[in-house]
C-alpha cells in the first residue's frame, strides 16, 4: 500500500521536475516579452534528440550532453532572431501564433534531420535499482531530481542576486523604465530565449533514459509544462516549480489509482480549473502596484 | 552640453513635435513648461531615444546622438526620471537603486546608495520593501535617486511634482535645486510652471509641439502671456 503510493510519488516527482523546468522556460520568455512560446516543448525534444544522436555517433556522454544543450540554446536564440524579433511590433497573439508555427517547423525539421523512431539514451549511472521502503528508485531518477534542484537554485540565484538577472526582471515589469536605466531590452529577449531553450534541453536530456524520446515528444511535454506555468501563475518562477510538481504528482496518482488512460487528461483538467477559478494561478502576481 | 535642432516626431499621423530647437548648457537648470498635450513628455522621450523621430537632430557634448540607442545614451550620461515615476514595483527599493547603476557598474555602488539614503531618509527605512508599496512622493524620490545612481551629466526630469501634495512638491523642488548646486545639469519639464520657472536659469514655453517663448526663468515668470496662459491669470 505504502510502497505503491511511494512508487507513484517517485514517478510523479520525477516527471514533475521536467514539467517544472519546462514551465520555468515558459515563464522566463513570458516575463521578457509576454509571449507564450509554444515551441518550448520542441526545445525539450531537440535537446534530447541531439544528445541521443551525438551519443550514438560515438561522442562521450558528458560531452554529448553539453553539446546538445548548446545546440538547443542556439536554436532558441535563432528562433528569437529570425521569427520573433522581426515581428516585434506585432501583437502578442500574432507572436504566439508565430511560436506555434515555429514548433511545427522544428518538429518537421527533426523528422527530416533524424527520423520518426523512438530513441533511448543510456542511463548516466547504470540501471541498478535502489530499494526505497519497498518502492523502486532508478539511479536516473536521482539524476533528474538532482539536476532539477541545481538548475532551479542557479536560476533563483541569477534572478535574485545578480544585477543582470534583476535587469531581466525589471524589463518584464516595465520595459520603458528598463530602457531608461540603460538596459538593452532586445538583448534581454535574446537571453531569455537562449535560457529557456537551455532549460528545456536539460530537462529533455536527463529524462530521456527513463521515458525515451522522438521527434514529436515535445508536444505533450510542452503542454504539461505550460499547465505547470499557468497553475503556478505565469511568470512566477517558484509557482512554475510548484505547478510542475503538482501536475506531475497528480498525473502519476491518476495513472496509478484510476487508469493510465486518464494520465494526460489530468494536466488539462487542472489547467481548465485554474483558468476558470483562479486565472492568476496559485502564486500569480496580484495588482498591488500603485499608479 | 545638449542641443536639439528641428526635432519632429509623430504618433501615427498626429504630429506631436513640429520642429523643436533648444539647448541646455553645462551646469544650467532649464525648465520646459506648457499645457497638457503640448508635447513635453514626447520631447523628453525623444531625448532619451525611446520616441521615434521623423526629423531633426540631437547633439550631446559635441556628438550627434540622434541615432544612438536608448541604452547607450544612459552610458553617455543622460538619465531620465520618467513621468509617473515608473519604478519597478515588485522589486525592492534597494534593487531599484542598484538597477540605476546598470550601465556604470563600478565599485562605489554601496556608497552611492548611502548618499541617496542621506538625501531621502525615508527610502532607507523602506529599503527592503517593494517599490510599488511606496506612496507617490516616496516613489518620486526613488525615481530621482535611481536616476542619480547612474552619475548623470544631464538629468531629465518629467513632471516630478505631478500628483503630489504641496509639501512634497516643495521638497522635490528643493531637491532639484540642491542637485543643480552640486553641479548636475538639469532639464526640467513641468506643468507647474510657477515653481519650475522660479528655480530655472532659463525656460522654454511649449505649445502644440512648438517652442513659442524662451528666456530667463525670471523673465518668463513676469511675462504677461505666460502668466495668462500658465500661471492662472494675472
Amino acid at each position: 500500500m505504502l510502497s505503491s503510493f511511494l512508487q507513484f510519488l517517485i514517478s510523479g516527482v520525477t516527471v514533475g521536475a521536467i514539467y517544472a523546468l519546462c514551465g520555468l522556460g515558459f515563464s522566463i520568455i513570458f516575463n521578457a516579452s509576454h509571449v507564450i512560446n509554444f515551441a518550448q516543448g520542441e526545445f525539450i525534444m531537440i535537446g534530447a534528440m541531439s544528445a541521443v544522436w551525438l551519443a550514438d555517433a560515438g561522442v562521450p556522454l558528458p560531452l554529448a550532453v553539453i553539446l546538445a544543450i548548446l545546440v538547443t540554446m542556439a536554436v532558441g536564440v535563432l528562433l528569437e532572431k529570425l521569427a520573433v524579433e522581426p515581428a516585434r511590433k506585432a501583437s502578442v497573439t500574432t507572436l504566439i501564433i508565430i511560436t506555434i508555427g515555429a514548433s511545427i517547423f522544428l518538429r518537421g525539421l527533426a523528422q527530416e534531420v533524424w527520423d520518426k523512431n523512438f530513441h533511448k539514451l543510456e542511463s548516466f549511472s547504470g540501471e541498478t535499482p535502489i530499494n526505497l521502503l519497498g518502492a523502486v528508485l532508478m539511479p536516473q531518477t536521482i539524476w533528474v531530481l538532482g539536476t532539477a534542484v541545481i538548475v532551479i537554485l542557479l536560476l533563483a540565484w541569477f534572478f535574485n542576486r545578480t544585477l543582470e538577472g534583476k535587469a531581466m526582471l525589471a524589463t518584464s515589469f516595465n520595459p520603458l523604465a528598463a530602457q531608461l536605466m540603460g538596459i538593452n531590452t532586445k538583448r534581454v529577449l535574446l537571453i531569455s530565449f537562449g535560457l529557456s531553450a537551455g532549460l528545456g534541453a536539460v530537462g529533455g536530456i536527463v529524462i530521456t533514459p527513463i521515458t525515451f524520446t522522438a521527434y514529436d515528444n515535445g508536444i505533450m511535454l510542452g503542454l504539461k509544462g505550460f499547465s505547470a506555468a499557468v497553475l503556478g501563475g505565469l511568470g512566477n518562477g517558484a509557482g512554475a516549480v510548484a505547478g510542475g510538481l503538482i501536475v506531475g504528482i497528480a498525473e502519476a496518482m491518476a495513472a496509478g489509482y484510476l487508469s493510465s488512460a486518464y494520465k494526460d487528461a489530468v494536466a488539462f483538467i487542472i489547467i481548465l480549473a485554474v483558468l476558470v477559478f483562479m486565472p492568476n494561478g496559485l502564486f500569480g502576481r496580484k495588482g498591488t502596484e500603485r499608479v | 552640453m545638449m542641443e536639439v535642432r528641428g526635432l519632429i516626431s509623430h504618433y501615427g499621423r498626429i504630429q506631436a513635435l513640429s520642429g523643436i530647437d533648444l539647448r541646455v548648457e553645462a551646469g544650467e537648470l532649464v525648465a520646459l513648461v506648457g499645457a497638457n498635450g503640448a508635447g513635453k513628455t514626447t520631447l523628453l522621450r525623444a531625448l532619451s531615444g525611446v520616441q521615434p523621430l521623423s526629423g531633426g537632430a540631437i547633439w550631446f557634448e559635441g556628438a550627434d546622438i540622434t541615432r544612438t540607442k536608448p541604452a547607450d545614451r544612459v552610458g553617455l550620461g543622460i538619465a531620465q526620471v520618467p513621468e509617473g515615476r515608473q519604478v519597478f514595483g515588485p522589486l525592492s527599493v534597494e534593487d531599484n537603486l542598484k538597477l540605476g547603476t546598470y550601465r556604470r557598474r563600478g565599485p562605489n555602488v554601496a556608497q552611492d546608495i548611502e548618499r541617496v539614503y542621506t538625501q531621502f531618509p525615508i527610502l532607507k527605512e523602506k529599503r527592503q520593501q517593494a517599490a510599488g508599496t511606496l506612496s507617490g512622493g516616496q516613489q518620486q524620490m526613488l525615481a530621482i535617486g535611481r536616476a542619480l545612481m547612474s552619475h548623470p551629466k544631464l538629468l531629465l526630469l518629467d513632471e516630478p511634482s505631478m500628483g503630489l501634495a504641496p509639501l512634497l512638491v516643495e521638497e522635490i523642488f528643493r531637491t532639484v535645486t540642491e542637485l543643480k548646486k552640486e553641479g548636475t545639469t538639469i532639464f526640467l519639464v513641468e506643468q507647474n510652471a510657477t515653481a519650475a520657472l522660479a528655480i530655472a536659469d532659463r525656460g522654454y514655453v511649449l505649445e502644440t509641439g512648438k517652442v513659442v517663448l524662451e528666456g530667463k526663468g525670471a523673465d518668463l515668470l513676469a511675462n504677461d502671456e505666460v502668466k495668462a496662459a500658465y500661471l492662472g491669470g494675472v
